[in-house]
């Protein structure tokens, strides 16, 4: 019997195949990030943000979140065109593990995330970032738990809705409030008592300031270690529940 | 004979928000090794629920089944090994080619790479695919999509094969077609195959035996000579009358004329 390693590559490389088959997605989910490096980040040059480094050091981090937002989240999406077209169901009915069947897509996605975010960055470098590589390497660790994070949940609220008019609103209408709660695009230190309050409930943010933290090289910094537990919580919690939601019998 | 598949009141409601909706109330039948069985049964009668229970998609909410030696509820992954599924709405990618889409439903069921690719060539020898290993599904006539649905359903050698009214919105030369394809399946492998349909021209010329379901119950079986002779009047009845007699959704009797006051 092939292990669940084996069987979650079988998986993911038909999926990969499809994302290298259809390379606009992979531009799709980088636009929005893109468009707020371009033509935001030069208006933050200048501004004082209250935080350690200089404000590409300070927008990119964000951004990053922004792109792991809004390309995982919408991963679910595929299901339902699957579901619709009996892909899922002719899955299901072969002896393959349910849990290969979610882990191969979600490894998927955290790789078209990874090099969406190594493309985000090299441009982020271009128009005048600076970071040590190796706090670069500890955000994409970090983006990429996240992503996967959030592509299981998407996947698991996928397979419980029948149509993409169903589920994008219901992704949007939680992506926007906890992208902005999260102070992606500038630093929460700049928030009022109570927004800086609601935020400390948003997971996201203590991840854009652990990269904010290792972008400057401040590896010690508190907001390392929190953003770190933040998104192993995270990642926990989603991949056990995406497990479950994925694998019921009824789903 | 050697039985293959048994239900014990198997049965499914759904519950939706306008209440619950009795799918199917409790079907009880068995099928023999090799046999062609045709599910038969007017819209909304309970089939397509049905297979997806004894395919293990859907949980039953009562009942039993056994399939090729394996309990449903207690060894689902048992039974997936021994059982292809055709549903009523086929299940290939719009952007896979036939070539991926066979050495991937290979590997799913657990065959190595080679092996894989080995078999989705004689799946495509066989079932007639293999100058279109390299188009998509997109591309793929009805037909041809209906033969790589089977050829899918066939990778692993299943000893029983569902397939969901395999051949709705095929011309007639393509149905003539399947039609030989299941019973070379059965004649070469003894694969077991229970199938539904609404032409009742194809359960005549293909089932060993009908079972009619209605109203998620049910209401009649036994050979289709013996059906047209018990409900149709006589042996050479057509099965479309037979079939309204059983189901009695048909024509209305004349209603008696409403006594005058
Ligand atoms: N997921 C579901 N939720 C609620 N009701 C359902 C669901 N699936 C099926 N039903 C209902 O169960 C009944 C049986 O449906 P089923 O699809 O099994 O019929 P069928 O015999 O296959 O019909 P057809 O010949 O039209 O394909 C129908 O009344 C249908 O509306
Ligand atoms: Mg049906």
């Amino acid at each position: 019997m092939p292990s669940l390693f084996t069987e979650t590559g079988v998986v993911f490389g038909r999926y990969l195949r499809q994302t290298l088959r259809s390379r606009i997605s992979v531009i799709f989910g980088l636009m929005q990030p893109l468009l707020f490096l371009v033509f935001f980040g030069p208006l933050l040059r200048d501004v004082p943000l209250g935080g350690e480094g200089d404000s590409w050091q300070t927008l990119v981090p964000g951004l990053l979140i922004q792109l792991g937002l809004f390309s995982a989240a919408f991963a679910g999406i595929g299901v339902i065109i699957e579901k619709q077209l009996g892909i899922i169901e002719r899955m299901r009915v072969t002896p393959v593990s349910r849990s290969a069947l979610l882990f191969g897509r979600v490894l998927r996605d955290v790789v078209q995330l990874l090099v969406q975010s190594l493309l985000l960055v090299l441009l982020g470098i271009a128009f005048g970032l600076r970071a040590p590589v190796a706090g670069v390497l500890i955000a994409f660790l970090l983006v990429g738990l996240m992503g996967a994070s959030l592509a299981s949940l998407s996947y698991a609220f996928a397979m419980r809705v029948r149509t993409a008019q169903e589920f994008a609103p219901v992704v949007n209408s939680i992506n926007l409030p906890a992208m902005l709660l999260s102070g992606i695009l500038l630093p929460m230190a700049l928030a009022p008592g109570w927004l800086d309050t609601i935020s400390r409930f948003v997971p996201f943010r203590y991840v854009v300031e652990a990269i904010r933290a290792v972008f400057v090289g401040d590896y010690g910094d508190a907001a390392v270690l929190q953003g770190t537990l933040a998104v192993a919580v995270l990642a926990a919690v989603s991949l056990t529940a995406g497990v479950r939601l994925f694998g019921r019998a009824d789903a | 004979m050697e039985t293959i598949l048994s239900t014990h009141g198997l049965a499914r409601t759904f519950t939706t928000k306008r209440g619950t909706v009795e799918a199917v109330r409790g079907i009880d039948m068995t099928v023999e090794r090799g046999e062609i069985l045709g599910f038969l049964g007017p819209n909304g009668a309970g089939k397509s629920t049905t297979l997806r229970m004894l395919t293990t998609l859907l949980p039953p909410t009562r009942g039993t089944a056994t399939i090729a030696g394996h309990d449903l509820a207690r060894d689902p992954v048992a039974v997936r090994r021994r059982i292809g599924y055709v549903a009523q709405r086929s299940g290939v990618a719009a952007d896979e080619t036939v070539r991926d889409e066979l050495v991937f439903q290979g590997r799913l069921y657990g065959l190595t790479r080679e092996d894989a690719v080995r078999r989705a060539l004689e799946l495509a020898d066989d079932l007639d695919l293999a100058d279109l290993l390299d188009r998509k599904g997109a591309a793929l006539s009805g037909g041809q999509q209906r033969r790589l649905d089977i050829a899918l359903a066939l990778t692993h050698r299943p000893a029983v094969l569902f397939l969901d009214e395999p051949t709705t919105g095929l011309d007639p030369g393509s149905r003539a077609a399947l039609w030989d394809l299941i019973r070379r399946v059965r004649d070469e492998q003894r694969t077991t195959v229970f199938l539904t349909t609404h032409y009742l021209d194809e359960a005549d010329a293909l089932s060993d035996r009908l079972v009619v379901v209605d109203g998620g119950l049910v209401v009649a079986e036994g050979t289709p000579l013996d059906l047209k002779t018990r409900y149709g009047g006589s042996p050479d009845a057509g099965l479309q009358d037979t079939f309204i007699a059983i189901t009695g959704h048909g024509p209305k009797p004349a209603e008696p004329a409403p006594l005058a006051l």
